[in-house]
């Protein structure tokens, strides 16, 4: 097939950044989201207030508009989100993460948010009554069991994010080689290979059903090994 | 050594431990304390009874503030309850809490419920809190259990783990929030053992409880309220013998007569 022989190197390089975008989005938008879900939760109505802001705001603007506003409103205009130094490739990379992990996390939060809803008020009560502050009380108590219920939507969220590093296309997120991301070189093949167009569609879909099923089945493993029995 | 060690004494032994002084709290329109008054001495034991609905478990609840009052002063040992923040968490340590449905932590072992206090609150290494939990566990017959989950244990067990883990905080005083109604009747007795021993080693508590039996045997004191007031406070043979108020009476006469 030389399809593959001919752009083989290229489709894995492109997956390979949708990875590493996916990787560090992963991360940040988790431990944001967490960040974002005790300042909701929080006796203190400054930070109940902001974290309700932030959420408010990137869960209802398109990500497209935050990526747009990463790059043009925040770096060009602001001079912060990268370093004005570095490789443009790298500049976006970043900011392209920003995007993506600020974007994320207000998901991650409202899932963790419903989770903290299932601890039964009880649990908090007990924890209080032998004397854990409030800070200790979410980490030892109330957050780990939120963690195990929401594990399943939190996958969804950790899917739809993946697929959502399509969009640092933008922004022309690109590797050092100048490679697109998996749906920027699929634009690319489609364009040069226009006869093999459904071809092209099903090897990238495959691809990104690599990346994204075992997202899925290692949630869904993961609760109910995890699980918290009542 | 543990509270469990401490040397039994039979009657209080004197100063105040627990003051409630003119105490208010309201749930809207409902008012829930009214200007309730009352001295628990150390050692002493306090069942509180009292109709559905008469404040009792709210009494009780206020005291390590899990219940925030609207007026009135609650002291522990001559100091006041701190409205919030480390102060309070502190100040909750030394006030062990038993609830009606145990309230056990689902994600943490039977051990590790108890080690938890100790070990984040007082700071104790973790071979030093697990050796005093197996202790306690033993104690309260429970000790086999250690590394399970508290959904695989019975209700009557993780009750008793619930007290362990009171326990694990020395604590001065221990409240106990209806810790029977919630269990199958051939439960009830493993618990109330355990809580009658506790009173015979001169631990300080108060009890929310409709297990006259127990009050009989263990209380100092019968507290009965009504309404949220307190109707009537007297020795336990006095109460149930002669009670004084109407209230009482019709109470009584309505438990008593099955």
């Amino acid at each position: 097939m030389d399809l593959f022989s001919e752009y083989g190197s290229a489709i894995l390089e492109a997956f390979g950044l949708t990875l590493r975008l996916a990787v560090f989005s992963g991360i940040f938008s988790l431990i944001l989201g967490v960040v974002l879900a005790v300042f909701r939760v929080s006796p203190v109505p400054v930070l109940r207030w902001i974290g309700a802001a932030v959420v408010y705001t990137f869960r209802n603007t398109p990500l497209t508009l935050v990526m747009f506003f990463a790059l043009f409103g925040l770096f060009y205009q602001l001079k912060i989100g990268a370093s004005q130094t570095a490789p443009l490739n790298e500049q976006n990379f970043q900011l392209a993460v920003i995007a993506l992990s600020v974007y994320t996390s207000t998901f991650v939060c409202e899932v963790l948010r419903s989770g903290i809803n299932t601890v039964p008020l009880g649990q908090a009560e007990a924890a209080r009554a032998i004397g854990l502050t409030f800070s200790q009380n979410l980490r030892l108590v109330v957050l780990p069991q939120a963690l195990r219920s929401v594990l399943n939507p939190l996958a969804s969220v950790m899917i739809a994010m993946i697929k959502n590093t399509t969009v640092a296309v933008t922004i022309g997120v690109v590797t050092a080689k100048g490679v697109n991301e998996a749906s920027g070189q699929m634009r690319t093949m489609m364009e040069n290979e226009a006869d093999q167009i459904v071809l092209i569609f099903i090897i990238f879909a495959i691809g990104f059903m690599i990346l994204t099923l075992p997202v899925g089945f290692l949630a869904g493993w993961a609760s109910k090994k995890f699980a918290v029995i009542r | 050594m543990t509270v469990l060690d401490t040397e039994p004494t039979s009657a209080p032994s004197g100063d105040a431990l627990v003051v409630l002084d003119h105490v208010d709290k309201h749930y809207g329109d409902l008012h829930v304390l009214q200007d309730i008054n009352l001295e628990i001495k150390r050692g002493e034991v306090v069942v509180v009874i009292g109709p559905s609905g008469s404040g009792k478990s709210t009494l009780c609840r206020t005291i390590n503030r899990l219940e925030t009052i609207d007026s009135g002063t609650i002291k522990l040992d001559g100091k006041e309850l701190p409205a919030e923040g480390r102060g309070l968490a502190k100040l909750r340590a030394e006030v062990g809490m038993v609830f009606q449905s145990f309230n056990l932590f689902a994600h943490k072992t039977i051990l590790q419920n108890v080690t938890l206090g100790p070990m984040k609150v007082r700071k104790l290494k973790k071979a030093e809190a697990e050796a005093e939990a197996k202790k306690l566990l033993d104690r309260v017959g429970v000790g086999a259990q250690a590394s399970k989950y508290p959904a695989q244990l019975s209700g009557g067990q993780q009750q008793r783990v619930a007290i362990a883990r009171a326990l694990a905080m020395k604590p001065q005083v221990m409240l106990f929030d209806e810790p029977t109604s919630a269990l199958d009747p051939e439960m009830v007795k493993e618990v109330l053992d355990v809580m009658v021993s506790l009173a015979k080693e001169g631990m300080t508590m108060i009890v929310v409880t409709h297990e006259m039996g127990f009050a009989r045997v263990a209380a100092d004191r019968v507290v009965f309220m009504a309404d949220g007031q307190i109707v009537e406070s007297n020795t336990p043979a006095e109460f149930f013998d002669n009670p004084q108020s109407e209230r009482a009476k019709d109470f009584l006469g309505k438990i008593l007569k099955h």
